[in-house]
């Protein structure tokens, strides 16, 4: 008997599923009435983001004072908020664009999901720094468009790269988004029945009529857009770390900061797919198309970046020593033993800890505590940003000028009403528009592969050939 | 309406699986016809090879978007913070190249996805609305699990009881024609 194990890619899709039965399954979602659960989630998001709308307008009214900014943390929730926002779009990126150029099939299962996911996120994120400005009657400075100060923005500045990177991202991602989308909003326009959806699914899918000549410049043009979104998503969060890197306050000063906070997004991200997933394939039935299969992957994701994340971790520890410099000594001890060291050690514990949990099969293919570490991850990740923002801040070179940063209920009140839109956006999203990419999943099938079929166009399913004197590995999840 | 009255815009055959669909574009191409399209719910893997399909025009449409993008950032900056308001930040030099790396990449980034999604729907024809396919009823599963060809009377070698035939001896699970 051989050591090795012949191991079998497990089925994309579970279940005895054909073409039509993978498009009534997703679109039934949007054409069947809406559930009381709905409206029942709706609710809450709604009064969620009622309160952001209440927290900015209160904002607006009265100024930045009401936040807990303080001299010298003149940085708060607001970019922490900001950070940890953006971050979470990034897993959509990578779905979406890297694991469609390293040809990883089993993305088609969520990445319309994950992409929806990227964009709400991103609306989430967009919204602090558009706040945060103080004066927001002068919020067009940012751009470069003329002004009574006959002035342009300052193109050194890594603030304003953010402008740039943020908001093409977040266009970039949209098109990406919507391109998926056309095939699919017409299959929801062929299948709908009464002339509202007809009409509005109509317009959106532009006369899509599956011809195999446009599928053909269809397919260049998502190619050649995961080949644009791979290096953007990847700038985007080195862009969010020179927001800090290219400061020189201690502990930011860093060139790790780039890949570290790239490593970080992917991370929090992937959590936050994980966590919506779990719910959704649950409440619509959806778990032949998200297998645990997908959870398990993702797992193995979040279990690489979270430990590249406690890598840099003890890395940014070892350059403080190596560099020689007190200043960046100092506040690498603060961090851990100073008066933040519990929020240090909260991010210890779910960033460096917990993803290890993953080596584990049993774990990474166990529902309930993947549910549980996606939260803990995603806590862990706020708690990473507002270490770095505040302690770095808090205490810095003059010890006479430190202190205690205190966020005030306001700052609170904002960030849980981000939520209602997050909630709300996605809601939205699971009620009209097809959650899973239907085109993109019927692809996958083995149905779609020509060579299943012999002469006379009846099906064979593909049969696995199994080298000699190999053993079978058991099925993933049998 | 009665059939002469109409023109006729092509003769639409239905086949259930990908395989038959490659299979009956290779012998479409070998006929000769070359005003013909199918109609799948999904991309097939092979089908340019059996049609026959030239490479896509796409990658230069947004080769010049990007290039379009590049020059824009830079000569925007340019004009911005050295012609029009130099402005001394930190003995800076005005022309700050390494500092203006990211708008740069952005704004390409930005360029060049605006012309592969303009790009390709323009290169599609997209959107129209109407066309003389949507009035067939059958024809709305080619977003769902069926196969479509249709041969379009523009062909120079369109005939119609010729391609009748012809579809009929492919197999075809249904033929009909389409006017518009």
């Amino acid at each position: 008997m051989s050591k090795y194990q012949y191991v079998p890619e497990p089925a994309l899709v579970k279940g005895d599923h054909d073409f039509a039965s993978i498009t009534h399954l997703v679109t039934d979602v949007n054409l069947r009435p809406t559930p009381k659960t709905w409206y029942l989630l709706m609710l809450p998001a709604n009064a969620l983001l009622g309160l952001l709308l209440v927290s900015i307008g209160y904002l607006f009214w009265e100024g930045t004072g009401i936040w807990g900014l303080t001299n010298p943390i003149g940085w708060g929730w607001a970019i922490i908020n900001f950070v940890w926002w953006v971050g979470i779009g990034h897993a959509g990126t990578l779905i979406s664009a890297i694991l469609f150029l390293f040809r990883q099939d089993w993305r088609t299962a969520i990445n319309r999901f994950a992409e929806a996911m990227t964009i709400f996120a991103v609306m989430c994120a967009l919204i602090f720094p558009a706040i945060h400005v103080g004066r927001i009657w002068v919020i067009y400075w940012v751009f470069p468009i003329p002004n009574q100060m006959g002035m342009w923005p300052n193109f050194n500045s890594p603030l304003l790269w953010d402008v740039f990177a943020v908001s093409t991202y977040f266009t970039v991602s949209l098109l990406f988004w919507y391109v998926g989308l056309v095939p699919d909003l017409a299959t929801l326009r062929d299948k709908a029945s009464d002339k509202i959806r007809q009409i509005g699914y109509g317009l959106f899918s532009l006369g899509w009529n599956g011809s195999n000549r446009h599928w053909w410049n269809y397919e260049k043009a998502y190619m050649i857009l995961a080949g644009l979104a791979t290096p953007l998503v990847l700038s985007v969060h080195t862009i969010v770390s020179f927001d800090f890197a290219v400061s020189v306050i201690p502990g930011w000063h860093t060139t790790i900061f780039p890949p570290y906070f790239v490593a970080g997004a992917i991370f929090s991200g992937f959590a936050m797919v994980l966590t919506l997933m779990i719910i959704t394939r649950k409440v619509y039935g959806m778990e032949d198309i998200m297998t645990n299969d997908h959870m398990e992957k993702m797992n193995i994701i979040i279990m690489v970046t979270g430990s590249m994340v406690g890598f840099a971790y003890m890395m940014e520890f070892f350059i403080a020593w190596y560099s020689g410099v007190e200043y960046e000594k100092a506040i690498f001890v603060l961090r851990a033993t100073g008066p933040y060291a519990w929020a240090y050690w909260i991010m210890m514990a779910c960033n460096v800890i917990s993803p290890q949990f993953f080596w584990s099969k049993k774990l990474r293919t166990n529902v309930t505590f993947t549910f549980i570490i996606s939260i803990v991850v995603n806590i862990g990740m706020w708690f990473e940003r507002f270490v770095i923002t505040v302690t770095s801040l808090a205490n810095d070179y003059l010890p006479s000028s430190w202190d205690y940063y205190s966020p005030t209920i306001w700052d609170a009140l904002t960030y849980i009403g981000t939520f209602g839109l997050f909630g709300t956006m996605f809601l939205l999203f699971l009620r009209f528009l097809p959650m899973i990419a239907i085109a993109e999943v019927k692809a996958v099938l083995p149905q779609a592969d020509p060579h299943n079929y012999d002469e006379n166009g009846t099906y064979h399913a593909p049969v696995e050939e199994i080298p000699e004197h190999v053993t079978v590995a058991k099925p993933k999840n049998a | 309406m009665s059939a002469e009255t109409k023109k006729m815009y092509g003769i639409l055959a239905e086949f259930n699986n990908p395989r038959e669909l490659i299979d009956v574009s290779k012998k479409v191409v070998e006929l000769g016809y070359d005003k013909f399209d199918t109609y799948s719910p999904f991309p097939i893997h092979g089908i340019d090879k059996a049609m026959k399909l030239e490479k896509s025009k796409l990658g230069w449409i947004v080769l010049g978007h990007g290039l379009l993008g590049f020059t824009a950032a830079l000569s925007m900056m340019y004009f911005m913070s050295v012609i029009d308001y130099p402005l001394n930040i930190s003995g800076k030099p005005f022309f700050n190249a390494p500092a203006w790396v990211p708008v740069t990449f952005e704004l390409t980034i930005l360029l060049s996805a605006f012309g592969a999604v303009f790009g390709m729907f323009f290169l599609n024809g997209l959107p129209r609305f109407n066309h003389p396919l949507f009035t067939i009823e059958r024809f709305k599963r080619s977003t769902d699990d069926k196969f479509f060809v249709c041969i379009e009377a523009a062909d120079s070698k369109f005939h119609a009881d010729q391609v009748h035939e012809f579809f009929k001896e492919a197999g075809a699970a249904h033929i009909e024609e389409v006017y518009e």
